[in-house]
């Protein structure tokens, strides 16, 4: 794995993002995209149909990956591409430097790519000497600051105006000091012609990939900015690094998708630049590359399909799980500790760095179901934590206690009889105990509620056996 | 073994299935010839005056200005009042766009450029290949009729759309682009563009043109 | 129509009391019994013991296979089984089948099981065609959304068709009302901080609308939402629907002390 995990310190991880001010003040912001995701679905009558529309496209898609696979790189050459395929980050980063190489880059331009991410390309880039330079502000922003995204749509969304400031004041050395930055658009003036520049002057322009075409050898970005279409139009060489999953049969296959994408995201009905690219520039073309590859990546999909969690694979990475998660809202992403952050990447997380490492974040989740209820592809992500947990339970992952504690719990609720005789004098014990505050402000193992909250006292006699008592007879 | 070759093992021994598997690879080729359209929502569907209407509202509902004229030759003199009224320079580039190049641009007194941007333009001007009432969205091919580059790098961007090119759905510009470049081929390029250039990476505040253009102004010729 | 002929057609509802209920809070198991005989249904209360969710939640399926199996089997005499809570509900609803997608024969047992399970007030107005509750009750009324009765039962409209009937009661919308309280069952002990900061903006909610009074279909969250607004010094009463609902509201409030001086 490229990029170092946090996530077993996931509880620290959260203790230090409740206690952080700057960030607490900044997460609410990632609750306005819930009303405009229910704007933009109230707005379109066809939207739950759809879902169930891209969802089968999907479905069908991955039962037929290695076919559509060859179908996509027969296209991508014709057009004039050249198709890498990678098992993992190291041959990932190898086929993408080996390019780089080849047309003796010092500056890549990048489109918001997360799987850039998930194999650490920058790193990789930066320590062969050559300048990884991210185009979408969010991104921007974030590389000034050495972060990494906490959200898979809106990676700065942690980031406050001020934060901003001081960084381009940091960083961009031809910034007058008694230049006015107080306003969002001045931040956004001095970043757009700090990039144009570096657009400019782009040897080589990466984007990710939100799907690669089969019926045409298409690869389709989905950007509100432009830089997307600035990193791949304007350098020679295009490359799109994209994971396997991405395959889409057809155009009209994509449009079904398209339509659930932005709602779901942002509550945009369609992203600004919807930009669908097909090999490098033609004969007459004035402008657009002259050379264009795609890096598949598989990195453990092609062992995740046909097994418990393929579901996963129907992700186009909307965000609106997190955007509409309870844990997300209260520390943000960067305690999860890894590349994907909220319910996606509870279920992903695992998957691609194991469940020893990951195992928190299917665990740290009330199973609420908002996730589901709004998810476009209809991922049934409760049900893929809950499996992550049985695989634990399986391998004895689950801490100790726990485990006692729940089995002990399970030994009483088999045995009817017994349970009662357990229950009743406990309850009873802890309602005399309790009687005078009505409630407990720290129990033995509590700890985890009673730091926080009181425990409300049993009322004494159990209901059942106040009720055998009642009807007189044993029931 | 190459890493294709063990990503389709990997792939067939997750999927059960043998490389061969002839009733597979025929759903496959079905799909991929027959491209059948899915849901098509009822927003854009209608007669021309219907879309065009349509069109209107939702381009202008992401911050995009919308103009109807009656004829082509009536588009240079509109894109030289958008520029006067907004303090804009009068300033134009285009490609090499026929319908572009035949209107009478020395009626206005722009100064116009031909070609691709290198970056130094603040206004350019391309008509569509067609525009889509269902979420006021253009579409632009590539090529040197109208550059991809002027999509994005100018400050202002016209789109000529012509009433006959706005249709519905997507699925109308896939067949549209199917019948002019053949099927299963496409030029390098193909933009939908829906609205002016935007982030809301700053605090969520939405704020137009971040990279690309700050403004779009569409022009639909009626005649 | 002669008592014996009135006998034999009335619906023999298994009241799933819930292991929370059973154990902390009985008042709201007879709170259900009266709603349920109001409206004519013969209670049978079996032994049991708990609908085996923390078993389930935890990835402990064997054992929740074995509480399943067991629930099964003693309601089968049964017409349909009831249950005070959402979350209990939602796992004998829509957990149960799926429990045992790998044994067609418990499998088809489980899902005619769960063809006959309920959420109390869903039962009340889905089922049964209630419309209205003769209860009363003085106070405003804030009404938190649980999570599984919302998202898995679609529990949502019932409680608040059967609250608008209860004389002097106003019911105030809560902002978030359908937002997860952070109980989520072992989630609240072993993710407790999380756990606390979720309810934490609960509480302020809460605190935000003049109720006097919190109310919801499952006792986790109660318990749950209860225990921080008492912390923090809120004044705000937390019952279960049903004891409002069955005009059962003389036990003190959940958390509240047995000789209490406020009321």
């Amino acid at each position: 794995m490229s990029v170092a995990a946090t996530t077993p310190r996931f509880k620290d991880n959260v203790h230090d993002a409740l206690h952080d001010q700057r960030l607490q003040g900044a997460l609410p912001h990632a609750r306005n995209f819930i009303s405009r995701r229910a704007d933009a679905v109230a707005r379109l009558p066809e939207f739950d149909a759809l879902r169930d529309s891209a969802r089968a496209i999907k479905d069908h898609t991955l039962a037929h990956l290695d076919l559509y696979l060859e179908a996509y790189e027969r296209k991508v050459a014709e057009a004039g591409g050249h198709v890498h395929y990678a098992r993992d980050s190291a041959e990932a980063i190898a086929v993408i430097l080996g390019i780089c190489k080849a047309h003796d880059a010092k500056v890549v331009t990048k489109g918001k790519s997360m799987i850039s991410e998930e194999i650490g390309l920058n790193a990789a880039l930066e320590s062969e000497g050559i300048a990884a330079v991210e185009t979408d502000l969010g991104e921007y922003v974030i590389q000034l600051r050495g972060e990494a995204p906490s959200h898979i749509i809106a990676p700065a969304i942690h980031v406050t105006r001020d934060d901003i400031e001081a960084d381009f004041r940091r960083v961009h050395r031809d910034l007058a000091a008694d230049r006015d930055l107080s306003r969002p658009e001045q931040l956004l003036s001095e970043a757009r012609a700090i990039l144009r520049d570096r657009f400019l002057a782009a040897d080589v322009g990466l984007t990710g990939a939100n799907f690669l075409v089969a019926e045409t050898g298409t690869s389709i970005i989905v950007t509100n900015e432009g830089n997307g279409d600035l990193t791949q139009t304007l350098p020679k060489v295009h490359v799109v690094l994209a994971s396997i999953e991405k395959l889409t049969p057809t155009l009209n296959d994509v449009a079904q998708i398209l339509r659930v994408l932005a709602r779901s995201a942002t509550g945009q009905d369609m992203s600004v630049y919807t930009t669908l690219s097909t090999g490098p520039r033609r004969v007459g073309d004035p402008d657009g590359p002259e050379e264009y590859h795609v890096v598949l990546l598989d990195n453990g999909r092609s062992a995740t399909l046909g097994g418990p969690f393929d579901e996963m694979l129907r992700c186009i990475r909307c965000g609106a799980c997190m955007n509409h998660c309870p844990v997300y809202h209260a520390v943000g992403g960067h305690a999860y500790g890894w590349v994907y952050p909220g319910p996606m990447g509870a279920v992903l997380t695992p998957l691609l760095i194991g469940v020893a490492e990951g195992g928190h974040l299917p665990n740290a989740s009330t199973f609420c179901g908002r996730c589901e209820a709004v998810c476009p592809m209809r991922i049934p992500l409760p049900n893929l934590m809950r499996t992550w947990r049985e695989r634990e339970f399986e391998r004895r992952l689950t801490p100790p206690l726990t485990r006692a504690a729940l089995r002990l719990w399970a030994f009483f609720a088999k045995r009817p009889a017994l349970y009662r005789l357990a229950v009743e004098p406990a309850m009873r014990g802890l309602a005399l105990i309790g009687r005078r505050r009505g409630r407990f402000a720290w129990l033995p193992f509590g700890g985890g509620w009673t730091r926080g909250r009181d425990f409300p006292a049993p009322q004494g006699a159990t209901f059942q056996s106040r009720w055998r008592a009642r009807s007189g007879a044993t029931q | 073994m190459s890493a294709r070759d063990e990503i389709f093992a990997t792939i067939r021994r997750s999927l059960k299935v043998g490389p061969v598997d002839a009733p597979r690879r025929e759903a496959v080729a079905a799909r991929l010839a027959q491209a059948s359209a899915g849901i098509r929502p009822q927003r854009g569907q209608g007669e021309a005056a219907e879309r065009i209407a349509t069109f209107r509202f939702e381009a202008e509902r992401v911050q995009a200005t919308v103009a109807e004229v009656v004829a082509a030759a009536d588009v240079p003199a509109e894109i030289a009042r958008y520029l006067s009224d907004n303090n804009l320079s009068a300033t134009l580039r285009f490609g090499d766009d026929p319908r572009l190049a035949e209107m009478p641009w020395p009626a206005t007194a722009l100064e116009i450029a031909r070609g691709p941007s290198e970056g130094h333009d603040l206004n350019a001007v391309s008509a569509a290949f067609a525009a889509v009432a269902e979420t006021g969205t253009l579409a632009l091919v590539s090529g040197a009729d109208n550059p991809t580059t002027l999509n994005f790098l100018p400050d202002n961007h016209f789109v000529v759309v012509f009433a006959a090119d706005v249709v519905g759905d997507y699925e109308s510009v896939f067949a549209k682009l199917r019948a002019t470049y053949g099927a299963g081929v496409l030029p390098r390029t193909v933009n939908f563009i829906t609205g002016p250039s935007r982030s809301a990476d700053i605090e969520q505040t939405l704020l137009l043109g971040a990279h690309g253009p700050r403004r779009l102004h569409i022009v639909v010729v009626n005649g | 129509m002669s008592e014996s002929q009135a006998a034999k057609t009335q619906l023999r509802v298994g009241l799933f009391v819930t292991c929370l209920v059973d154990l902390f809070r009985p008042s709201v198991g007879f709170a259900a019994v009266k709603l349920l005989e109001d409206a004519g249904c013969k209670v049978i209360v079996p032994p049991q013991t708990c609908c085996g969710q923390p078993a389930f939640n935890s990835g402990d399926r064997a054992d929740a296979q074995a509480i399943a199996r067991r629930n099964i089997e003693t309601f089968a005499g049964c017409d349909y089984v009831v249950a005070p809570s959402g979350s209990c509900a939602g796992m004998l609803v829509k957990h149960y089948p799926d429990l045992f997608a790998d044994e067609p024969d418990m499998a088809i047992k489980a899902t005619a099981f769960s063809a006959k399970c309920y959420e109390l007030v869903s039962f009340l107005v889905d089922k049964l065609g209630v419309t209205s509750v003769a209860a009363s009750y003085a106070g405003v009324v804030a009404y938190h959304d649980s999570c599984s009765g919302l998202r898995e039962l679609g529990v949502r409209d019932q409680p608040r068709k059967l609250l608008a009937s209860v004389e002097g009661l106003r019911l105030v919308e809560l902002d978030e009302a359908d937002v997860c309280c952070g109980f989520g069952g072992t989630f609240a002990v072993k993710y407790g901080e999380l756990s606390d900061a979720i309810v934490a903006r609960k509480s302020d909610k809460i605190a935000a609308t003049d109720a006097d009074t919190l109310l919801a279909g499952d006792l986790g969250c109660l318990m749950n939402m209860a225990g921080k607004l008492q912390r923090q010094g809120r004044a705000v009463k937390v019952r279960h629907v049903a004891e409002v609902l069955a005009g059962m509201t003389d036990a003190p409030a959940i958390g509240e002390p047995v000789e209490s001086a406020a009321k």
